[in-house]
């Protein structure tokens, strides 16, 4: 074998592990839930194989669905602004910070040691009827009975962020790190404000970063279930939820299968938009 | 163009002292050149004048006018950082024109100005371009003209020259001094490189651990240096501990070992006040190497050994041993090298040398 060819080849041995998992793993999973999304629910039980666009027709033609997919949307939405605007001067104090950065950045990893369903059921020892904040505003005679806080959709929200901000962080305090500081010195020389050099110069060359950060928050937001399972009202249901409803509670894998490659697709396309004009590399660069 | 007037400027990083007690004053249009091996404080006291750090004592004068209090963006100072820092999401012409937005300067008169500036660092035709599409070398002329088209009061260089190889070094130096020359611009330049500040400067601050060692025009600096720490950082130095047997009629006389007696020019010798103990010092490049046994009318002369040799093309730096004391010499390379091993007659002419103060016994 020449050694072009070897070294051709090389790549591809060195991903064959990674390759084989995926294939198994997840694209012929993928393939069955598209084959069932075609099949028929039955009452008796057994789901009747064949082509029936029944399960599509529903997915896509009630409006129930398409309200709750544009509110998860719009929840998703909601959270990556707040994890903007606060995960930004967050990850900015800490790519500026002389300290210990690898400290500041080991908090930020801290929450991730704690599962992620714990860290939300935490919440409701908190905003509960009996959690901490009623105890604190009960007993310091500011309410005369507990606040109802719980289960609603800025709970849904709050926990979302609570659990996407870090990602948020990281990947914008990636982006802001190597940005050489001497370009805010310059610009400064130069007669911009601090103000105007951050505008002008360190916050156009971070965006990349922010839109990394957004694009996770946005993308784990839109899917999750957990956080709108434990801190969100009956009526705060998100897209996820219904899948999970179809499938696990109503037993019915056909119409599960195609609202999740729903889900899937709505998502798919932002990846796919992201992916055109900024690319996937800047995604890897926060993440690592 | 403005003078820069530093007034016993302290720069302290919590228990480290970083600039002592500096007190300078750089005329109108003088090319300044601050130079020092890495720490000695001149990267801080140029960013002081910057307005990048506070002085933690003292006052900073720029055409007369305290400055310590004025913030960095409104002292209308140019500045070239070592790695460019251009800002690589605008265009060239972009990052040119970036100080003239914020002194309300029209749209027309500012593209006029970003195209002199190109033309004058020679790079007319690259204002479309990001600064990644450009050499190392290109993006430092860039560097330059988006410093100098703001018409700075005083442009201020950070080592820009160090990030560039060497061919290239010494063509942006003379580039350089060209561009100051034509535009006559107060300049303060940082280096480390006794070449570039002997080459470009009207005058030398030689620094040393946060202390000025030397302020004199480069001639001065090379052929008189005030302290044994100049003699070594410009050029290499054989230094002898020597001693002074008068001073008399513009000639200081010394006893050196191996050379025996010297009489050296005064002037060569300022801070040597009459007899006592001194300092020889020797410029490496004013010891010449002959074969064994030859002459020089007006030389002293004493034999030695080649220990080692470094050649480096037109000239040879030699290691040389005589009696028990070592000595560098270079030399311009006429014919062959002399070879390690070599006995050769070392030729000195008294009025090359230089004398200090020798240490209090």
């Amino acid at each position: 074998m020449s050694v072009e060819a070897r070294e051709a080849r090389q790549p591809w041995i060195l991903l064959s592990p990674a390759l084989t998992a995926l294939v198994l793993l997840l694209f012929v999973p993928l393939l069955f839930i598209v084959v069932y999304s075609f099949w028929l629910r039955s009452a008796a039980g057994a789901d009747q194989a064949g082509f029936y666009l029944d399960n599509w027709r529903e997915a896509l033609g009630d409006a129930f669905y398409r309200d709750i997919l544009l509110g998860t949307l719009r929840i998703a939405a909601i959270t990556t602004l707040v994890c903007a605007l606060m995960g930004y001067p967050a990850a900015y104090f800490i790519a500026r910070s002389k300290g210990n950065k690898v400290l500041l950045l080991l908090l930020l990893m801290l929450p991730f040691w704690i599962s992620y369903i714990i860290r939300t059921m935490s919440w409701i020892n908190i905003l509960g009827t009996s959690g901490a904040l009623n105890s604190v505003l009960l007993s310091l005679g500011i309410v005369s009975e507990p606040l109802r806080m719980l289960y609603n959709e800025t709970t849904v929200i709050l926990g979302l962020v609570h659990f996407l901000l870090p990602f948020m962080v990281l990947n914008v305090y990636v982006s802001l790190d190597g940005i050489d500081t001497n370009l805010e010195d310059a610009a400064n020389s130069l007669g911009a404000t601090r103000w105007q050099a951050f505008t002008q110069v360190t916050l156009p060359l971070s965006l990349p970063g922010l839109a990394a950060g957004g694009l996770l928050c946005f993308v784990l937001g839109a899917g999750t279930y957990i956080t709108p399972l434990v801190l969100g009202g009956p009526r705060d249901a998100m897209f996820a939820n219904l899948v999970y409803e179809a499938i696990i509670t109503q037993l019915n894998w056909p119409l599960g299968s195609a609202l999740s490659l729903m889900l899937l697709a709505v998502l798919g396309v932002l990846v796919a938009i992201y992916n055109r004009y900024l690319g996937m590399a800047q995604l890897a660069k926060g993440l690592g | 163009m403005s003078t820069v007037t530093l007034s016993k400027i302290v720069k302290r990083f919590g228990a480290f002292t970083a600039v002592h007690d500096t007190s300078l004053e750089f005329g109108e249009g003088q090319f300044v050149t601050l130079l020092g091996p890495s720490g000695c404080g001149k990267t801080t006291t140029l960013r002081m004048i910057a307005g990048l750090l506070d002085p933690s004592e003292g006052d900073i004068l720029i055409g007369g006018r305290r400055v310590n209090d004025i913030p960095i963006h409104k002292r209308n100072l140019g500045i070239v950082f070592q790695n460019y820092a251009l800002f690589p999401h605008k265009t060239v012409a972009e990052n040119v024109a970036f100080g003239l937005k914020y002194r309300n300067v029209p749209k027309d008169e500012a593209a006029r100005r970003v195209a002199e500036a190109l033309d004058l660092v020679q790079l007319p035709q690259v204002g479309d371009r990001y600064p990644k599409a450009l050499s190392g070398g290109q993006q430092q002329r860039i560097a330059l003209a988006r410093a100098i088209v703001i018409e700075p009061d005083v442009l201020l260089l950070d080592e820009p020259l160090s990030a560039l190889d060497a061919n290239l070094r010494e063509d942006m130096r003379v580039e350089l001094k060209r561009i100051q020359d034509r535009i006559g611009v107060t300049t303060v330049f940082v280096t480390h490189d006794q070449s570039e500040a002997l080459a470009m400067s009207d005058s030398i601050v030689v620094m040393s651990n946060g202390r000025v060692e030397q302020v004199g025009a480069p001639e001065e600096v090379y052929n008189t240096p005030a302290s044994e720490f100049v003699a070594q950082f410009l050029g290499a130095s054989n230094i002898l501990a020597a001693t002074c047997t008068g001073r008399a009629n513009g000639t200081v006389t010394l006893d050196a070992p191996v050379f025996g007696r010297l009489g050296i020019p005064a002037e060569r010798a300022p801070q040597v006040a009459g007899a006592g103990p001194a300092k020889l010092v020797l410029r490496a490049e004013k010891l010449h190497l002959a074969a064994r046994g030859t002459t020089d009318g007006q030389a002293a002369s004493a034999d030695a050994v080649v220990e080692a040799v470094d050649y480096q093309g037109q000239a040879a730096r030699y290691f040389l041993r005589a009696g028990a004391h070592r000595f560098q010499a270079v030399n311009m390379i006429d014919g062959r090298p002399f070879a390690a091993g070599a006995e050769v007659t070392l030729h000195l002419r008294p009025q090359d040398c230089a004398a200090l103060p020798g240490d209090p016994a």
